[in-house]
């Protein structure tokens, strides 16, 4: 109502031309914005280190794993993680292109920054799972979470994401956890999406006969929603990764250490070589990655492939 | 095993719409489907149905797609919520259950097989047979033990281990007759169970059913758009159309006695000889003694077997004490099986 007045106001007072869009007055937007950047200023100014403080176990498990990572002799953080791909993926040649890739990386000198980024995604990408499947299955179950959460996702993935990271500064200051916030955010929209999808997409007779046999809803949820959901959900954990992976050089800007720093640094001062190394470093572990999970996710979906006849 | 309890069917009212309870009162004072549609935009879904389902028989609900044998069936075990009347169970209305009573009613009185097959694709033959135990809490071990059985009398012993993916149409819905037996549960309610498979297995299955039914004695309520298979499994029938009950009885007053055109339409094409009884063609005013004796209870075609058998002409009738009840000679046993009977 308010801003109609004072909108109603300014027309009153300028020749209307039909050209010029009636805008607000200069001296009107400029209370506007110094209205609302002050009390945010205050508000990070009273809470924001309780907000901070909130984070704190989750920047000591980032820096554990990081330390982790760096810290161990390479040899065994490469066999630890020929190890991990082989179980999730139980194909050799995944292993093999792993373990060349990350050699490769060592060779030209991004070991450490690697590591860092794998931390980086891997807690970025736990956190939004954790976060994301429960929301997923709340906007499954109902319409009106739906209708509430859709338009949240569609700013969170339209946003750019230069624009949400100025609250979070604000907040946090420079360093992980504002990365690990906003990589979360840019993250999280397919995995809370993929999730009630696969929820909603189960198989409305199989749904039926849960329910004549007396499942009540969480037994419905474990024995049939969540399982049958799985490839959908896989699909939204494998996009989760590769977008957080993609995020990384953008939270560069704001003090994450690791391959998106090299980037930065090689943008701004031309550095074509330096560059696409990191650049490619990143590509491998996406691939990587995205090959470990669609193999894993395909080896729970085993019971489809064998089909009768 | 204790005799079966039946199930009562009163006054029930399905109407689909924002407004059901409403409609009932027009449907009631004579309002037609077609009016209610076009009028009110409601669709009446089942028109007053009374049927009382005897204990540990198989009641069978026949009708075309569209007729409401699938919401009826729905709702006996209330996956689908009436807009008026009883569904009673003993002394029990299921309609009037509260949500924790009706999770505890299908989880030991029903189990249910669908008509396409609604297993769960990521489980085993033996994990999804064992689903309505794991539901009710019995431990893991007792449970395979109970349902390994029930594997092995639908002959599928040997398909534990495969997933439904790998198992053709029939040994699917033996899978689903498995689990629903595994319940142990009074009343078994079978979704046009059959429909999906080709004929030959489709008897195959009704025998398994049929033999199945001869040890348990379950209360059974198979939905139908087959006739045949109707009469070859139906202690009684009930014929529905546009959500109403348009006759109901055993599978020879129907085939005799059709109610309107549009069964006898139906019935036309039946098979009579397999579903008319010898003591309702014979001469029951006259006996004879000695000769060939045929056993009351038969259906004609077996009857007719015999005279061709035997060569004879006229057989005595004999209840199941061997005391002579009739006469039925070859030429009333063969023209009831090829014209319809007039009355």
């Amino acid at each position: 109502m308010c801003g109609l007045f004072i909108w109603g106001k300014t027309i009153g007072t300028t020749q209307m031309d039909w050209i010029e869009f009636p805008s607000l007055s200069r001296g009107t937007l400029l209370t506007i914005k110094k209205t609302i950047d002050g009390s945010f200023k205050e508000f990070t100014r009273a809470y924001g280190d309780i907000i901070d403080k909130m984070f704190d176990p989750l920047q000591d498990f980032l820096i554990f794993l990081e330390q982790l990572l760096i810290n161990s002799p390479w040899p065994i953080v490469l066999a630890a993680f020929a190890v991990i791909i082989f179980l999730l993926s139980r194909k050799v040649s995944i292993v093999i292109g792993t373990v060349v890739a990350l050699v490769l990386i060592g060779v030209f000198g991004l070991w450490e920054d690697t590591m860092r980024t794998v931390a980086m995604v891997t807690v970025c990408t736990m956190l939004a799972i954790v976060l994301g499947i429960p929301i997923g299955i709340l906007m499954a179950r109902s319409d009106r979470v739906q209708r509430m959460v859709n338009p949240v996702l569609d700013l969170m993935q339209t946003m750019p994401s230069f624009v949400y990271l100025i609250p979070v500064v604000m907040i946090f200051g420079i360093g992980k956890v504002p990365g690990l916030i906003a990589v979360v955010i840019y993250a999280i929209p397919p995995m809370i999406r993929l999730t009630n999808l696969g929820i909603r997409l189960v198989d409305q007779d199989v749904l039926e006969a849960a329910d004549a046999f007396g499942s009540n809803a969480r037994q419905k949820l474990m024995n049939v929603q969540l399982p049958l959901a799985l490839p959908t959900i896989m699909a939204g954990i494998n996009q989760c990764i590769m977008m957080s992976l993609s995020m990384v050089v953008v939270a560069s800007m704001i003090g994450v250490k690791g391959l998106g720093q090299e980037v930065l640094n090689a943008i701004n001062n031309q550095y074509l070589t330096a560059g696409m190394l990191s650049g490619l470093s990143i590509v491998s572990i996406a691939i990587i990655f995205d090959r470990a999970t669609q193999a894993y996710g395909k080896r729970l979906q085993k019971h489809s492939e064998v089909v009768h006849g | 095993m204790a005799e079966a309890t039946g199930i009562e069917i009163k006054n029930l009212y399905k109407i689909f719409g924002p407004n059901g309870k409403e409609m009932v009162r027009k449907v009631k004072e004579g309002m037609s489907k077609t009016e209610l549609n076009e009028k009110f935009n409601h669709v009446l879904g089942l028109n007053n149905i009374n049927i009382s389902m005897p204990g540990g028989k198989i009641e069978v609900v026949m009708g075309l797609s569209g007729s409401g044998k699938s919401t009826l069936i729905r709702h006996i075990n209330r996956l689908i919520d009436p807009t008026d009347g009883e569904v009673l169970y003993g002394n029990e209305d299921v309609c009037k259950m509260s949500q924790d009573e009706l999770r505890e009613f299908r989880r030991h009185k029903t189990a249910m097989v669908f008509q396409k097959f609604a297993l769960l694709p990521h489980r085993t033959v033996m994990k999804n047979t064992v689903y309505g135990l794991e539901i009710q809490g019995v431990p893991m071990k007792e449970a395979e033990e109970r349902a390994a059985r029930w594997i092995a009398r639908v002959g599928l012993e040997g398909f534990e281990d495969h997933y439904p993916n790998q198992l053709s149409g029939g040994m699917q819905q033996r899978v689903g007759l498995a689990r629903a037996l595994t319940n142990d549960a009074d009343i078994l309610l079978m979704d046009e169970a059959f429909s999906a498979l080709d004929p030959l297995i489709r008897m195959d299955m009704q025998t398994v059913l049929l033999d199945l039914q001869e040890e348990l004695h379950k209360t059974i309520v198979f939905i139908t758009h087959d006739l045949d298979e109707a009469l070859r499994l139906g202690d009684k029938i009930a014929i529905l159309r546009d959500g109403a009950v348009i006759q109901q009885g055993s599978g020879q007053d129907i085939v005799l006695n059709p109610a309107d055109a549009y069964i006898a339409d139906f019935v036309k094409e039946v098979n009579r000889g397999r579903v008319i009884l010898v003591e309702t063609v014979m001469d029951k005013s006259k006996t004879v003694e000695g000769g060939l004796t045929i056993e009351s209870g038969i259906m004609l075609e077996e009857a007719a077997k015999t005279f061709a058998e035997t060569g004879e002409g006229e057989a005595c009738v004999v209840n199941g004490d061997g005391k002579p009840v009739g006469v039925l000679n070859v030429q009333d046993t063969i023209s009831a099986m090829v014209t319809p009977a007039s009355h």
